[in-house]
């Protein structure tokens, strides 16, 4: 039962009561708030980037914040994927929530492998990080390389009967052309922005304030360059569109779906609010009954760019 | 089953000076304070729109009658300076009680605290009804105005001080052995700097008492689903200090590398 009609979407077959979803990497598995989101409103929970193998991630300073935003080089530390289907994906079943794995491989068959040991009841969909910039061995040639990208694609439409969604790299000249390569292998939707690639210096030291020198920028300070690609890549495709980069509030997120989106993810700001998605979900509801709009579809791509 | 936590708006009730730099925050706690442990922290977020991501700290003591809870800070970038200007009546918004604290089972605790150390470890102490001894360590006279905080709350203190403007000249470090060669203590629980928490740490060790620290870290959620703040540990696993800590025994974080 959807509780609320305005909201309630069916976005790749899966049955969501709203558009908003969290972002990887910024919300866990979803069980660290439960005391502060209702985590079944949210369209999905997009869990911590999964890989083959356990990795430990970066070593020293991991974040530092910027302004309106903060840098992470958290470096993809996970458990692992066989200890996310054995021990996290079960624990966290009882909350009734659309799982989504965001993933991520050091190869093409890597990506294969992990959609298809992640093609199992309880995973709603996944997500190829292609794009994370905080990890040497993999994922950013992936996010920058058109036909890396489609080969990606293609290797774990291959192995799953799961939606498939392309999380594209700002950190490129030509978002759209990614975007194209993306639907043309076989995404079923396309996710964006990850980080853009950042760094911060400590000028007493001279040293650089993360331990991995450099890392990925997110919160309100990234939002005007996510909604300009999501705008581009909305020209350039199909598929449905996830938008997000610096989503504070429901405002932003109209903003997001006037440029084409038709869901969002909630990054930065559940670190500064963990119920802002609570808030984030009433407030849309709030500003369509007062558009007089009886569903969040009227909005999507709505931007009006003619002259009058 | 953990307790709820919660992400409350607090009405400031004091936010004074107490030192140089370090001022006593006292505000009305809500839920927090009849859940707070000691050890356990608070995300506060800083009402400035230049201050992004929360900051956390100790819970240093709580008045469960008057639904009060206390934090002191000192002065040390941009967030803890847009603190230094609110006053009371003002609204902050805490996200707490966060992270596990101290264990609670020692007969005859001391408690070792270094600088900003003592806020968490005065919890500490009041919870101990007087059991407790305190060790504390600063730079000067003017850091330790910790010594009258704690009076109520223990029953010896010593004090070393590095310019010996009060107690004893030196580290904390170097009165250890002696205090502890004086007494038949089963826990030492230390807060402050890293380098003074692995001497701590090392001489309890040496002595045969079981010990606990506190760590630091920058964070972000506090709640453990970001990564932000984990460290390493002697069986290799990676804890988050946000969650799995900030206490933890000392021989699980500090070990030979
Ligand atoms: C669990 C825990 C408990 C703490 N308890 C206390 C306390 O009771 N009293 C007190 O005075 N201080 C405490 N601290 C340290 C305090 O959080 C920092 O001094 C404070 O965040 C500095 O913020 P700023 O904006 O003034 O400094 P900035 O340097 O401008 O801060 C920039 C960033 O670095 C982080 N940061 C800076 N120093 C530290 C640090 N030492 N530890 C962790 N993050 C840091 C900040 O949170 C912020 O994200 C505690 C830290 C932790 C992790
Ligand atoms: C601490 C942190 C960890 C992240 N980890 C991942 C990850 O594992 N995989 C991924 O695809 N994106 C990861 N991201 C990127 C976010 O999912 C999101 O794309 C980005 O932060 C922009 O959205 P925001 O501004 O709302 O945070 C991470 C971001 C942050 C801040
Ligand atoms: S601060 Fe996010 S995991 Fe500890």
């Amino acid at each position: 039962m959807h509780r609320n009609p305005r909201l309630a979407v069916d976005f790749l077959g899966i049955s969501m009561d709203t558009p908003v979803m969290t972002a990887s990497g910024t919300f866990g598995f979803g069980e660290e708030f439960e005391d502060f989101a209702d985590l079944a409103e949210l369209g999905a929970v997009v869990v911590k980037g999964t890989t083959l193998y356990p990795r430990r991630g970066n070593e020293g300073v991991r974040i530092a914040e910027t302004p309106s935003g903060m840098l992470n080089s958290i470096g993809l530390e996970n458990p692992g994927v066989e200890y996310f289907l054995q021990s996290i994906l079960p624990r966290i079943s009882k909350y009734h929530m659309n799982v989504i794995v965001n993933i991520s491989g050091s190869s093409a068959e890597e990506y294969g492998k992990l959609a298809e040991r992640l093609d199992v009841p309880g995973v709603a969909a996944i997500e190829l990080n292609v794009s994370c910039p905080n990890v040497k061995d993999g994922g950013i040639i992936f996010g920058t390389d058109p036909k890396a990208a489609a080969e990606v694609v293609a290797q774990a439409k291959k192995h799953t009967k799961k939606p498939v969604i392309l999380k594209l790299s700002p950190n490129v000249t030509d978002i759209a052309e990614m975007a194209r390569a993306g639907e043309a292998a076989g995404a079923d939707a396309l996710s964006l922005i990850n980080t853009l690639m950042g760094m911060a210096i400590d000028i007493r030291t001279w040293r650089p304030v993360l331990g991995n020198i450099t890392g990925g920028l997110s919160g309100p300070c990234v939002k005007p360059v996510a909604l300009r690609m999501v705008w581009q890549v909305a020209q350039a495709v199909k598929i449905p569109i996830i938008g997000m980069g610096g989503i504070m509030t429901a405002e932003d997120a109209v903003e997001f779906f006037l440029a084409g989106a038709s869901a969002v993810e909630v990054g930065t700001a559940n670190f500064c609010d963990p119920s802002v998605t609570r808030n984030i979900i009433r407030g849309l509801d709030a500003y369509l009954k007062q558009r007089n709009l009886s569903h969040i579809s009227e909005l999507i791509g709505q931007l009006k760019v003619d002259k009058e | 089953m953990a307790l709820p936590k919660v992400a409350i708006d607090t009405e400031i009730l004091w936010n004074t000076p107490v030192g140089s730099d370090v001022y006593e925050l006292t505000v009305q706690g809500g839920g927090i304070v009849t859940q707070a442990q000691p050890g356990q922290f608070i995300h506060l977020q800083i009402p400035s729109g230049d201050v992004f991501l929360r900051r956390p700290f100790g819970i240093a003591d709580t008045d469960e009658n008057e639904g009060q809870l206390t934090m002191y800070y000192r002065v040390m970038g941009k967030g803890t300076r847009v603190l230094t200007a609110l006053k009371r009546g003002d609204v902050v918004n805490c996200l707490g009680p966060l992270g596990h604290g101290f264990s609670l089972n020692a007969k005859r605790p001391l408690l070792v605290g270094g600088g900003m150390g003592l806020a968490p470890l005065l919890y500490l102490a009041k919870r101990f009804r007087g059991k407790a001894d305190v060790l504390m360590g600063g730079r000067n006279r003017d850091e330790l105005f910790w010594e009258k905080i704690f009076a109520p709350y223990v029953r010896k203190t010593f004090v070393a001080t590095d310019d010996g403007s009060l107690g004893t000249k030196g580290f904390t470090t170097e009165l250890l052995p002696k205090v502890l060669g004086n007494e038949a203590y089963d826990c030492v629980y230390t807060c402050g700097p890293e380098i003074m928490m692995r001497g701590i740490a090392n001489i309890a060790a040496q002595k045969g008492v079981a010990c606990q620290v506190s760590l630091e870290k920058r964070m972000a959620c506090g709640l453990g689903a970001c990564l932000s703040c984990v460290c390493d540990t002697a069986n290799e696993e990676r804890k988050k200090i946000c969650k799995d800590g900030p206490v933890f025994w000392a021989q699980d974080v500090f070990f030979a590398q």
